[in-house]
């Protein structure tokens, strides 16, 4: 009998769900907190993402896990809506332009963890 | 060298022809700005991972104008990626049956939007609560 390879496209497809779902959850949110509400000191206090804030909570194992899963996942989810759309603009979906959008998640992802790892506990 | 010069249709702003492949355009462009504001933020962990002279850099740089600019474009982007991602629920989702009967599309997409709302209010609340 033939054993057949198992498709990774789950996994991937995965990634993409994971993300977008916590991009349509907490997205809107997230942005307007650090992008607009922290440099603008509207609504939250002053110094709500002053270093040694944002050092304990990065250092905490739930921050540490929140900020991990909000880069990555947004990362991997784009990549794969990115790569999957490339064709309707007519770029054909190769090998390379595979390894530029997940790459791009996947070194990231890295990034993330070691810098994480590396604040401590 | 082939000297055939087959006609190739131009696939050039097919999408600009129908409004609905317009909408799907946009909706899959979010992703565009889903991924610039995840970038941003990795920019700001590695920041972190500097120092605090580094930190303090990065966010005296989400105080200029091109910054909050862009906060606002990505702000946008990802409200209407919120929007869609819920909208299209009835297609993307497996069907959710309760009590033997398929719930109908306008409580699932109602569902996910109020979710969305809920999970936005309870995050802010909760960096409020940690921050103060």
């Amino acid at each position: 009998m033939k054993t057949r390879k198992r498709s990774n496209a789950p996994i991937f497809w995965g990634l993409f769900g994971a993300g977008g779902m916590l991009a349509a959850l907490f997205g809107p949110m997230l942005v307007f907190i650090t992008g607009i509400a922290v440099p603008l000191s509207l609504l939250l206090p002053a110094d709500t993402m002053s270093y040694p804030k944002m050092l304990a909570f990065a250092q905490n194992f739930i921050g540490k896990a929140f900020i991990f899963a909000i880069i990555a996942l947004f990362l991997w989810h784009a990549a794969h809506r990115i790569f999957h759309s490339l064709h309707e603009i007519g770029i054909h979906a190769g090998i390379g332009s595979k390894l530029i959008c997940y790459g791009l998640a996947f070194i990231s992802t890295v990034i993330s963890a070691y810098i994480l790892l590396g604040l401590g506990f | 060298m082939s000297k055939r010069r087959p006609y190739v249709r131009s696939m050039d702003g097919w999408w600009k022809k129908n409004p609905f492949y317009v909408e799907y355009m946009v909706h899959e462009g979010t992703a565009l700005f889903v991924a610039a504001y995840a970038f941003t933020l990795l920019v700001g962990l590695v920041r972190l991972g500097q120092g605090e002279a580094a930190w303090t850099a990065w966010l005296e740089a989400l105080k200029s104008p091109f910054s909050l600019v862009f906060h606002a474009v990505f702000l946008v982007a990802i409200v209407y990626h919120a929007f869609t991602w819920f909208k299209l629920f009835p297609l993307t989702m497996p069907p959710i049956i309760v009590n033997g009967k398929k719930v109908g599309p306008g409580v699932v997409v109602g569902s996910g939007w109020t979710a969305a709302v809920v999970a936005a209010l309870a995050l802010l609340g909760l960096v409020w609560r940690i921050a103060a």
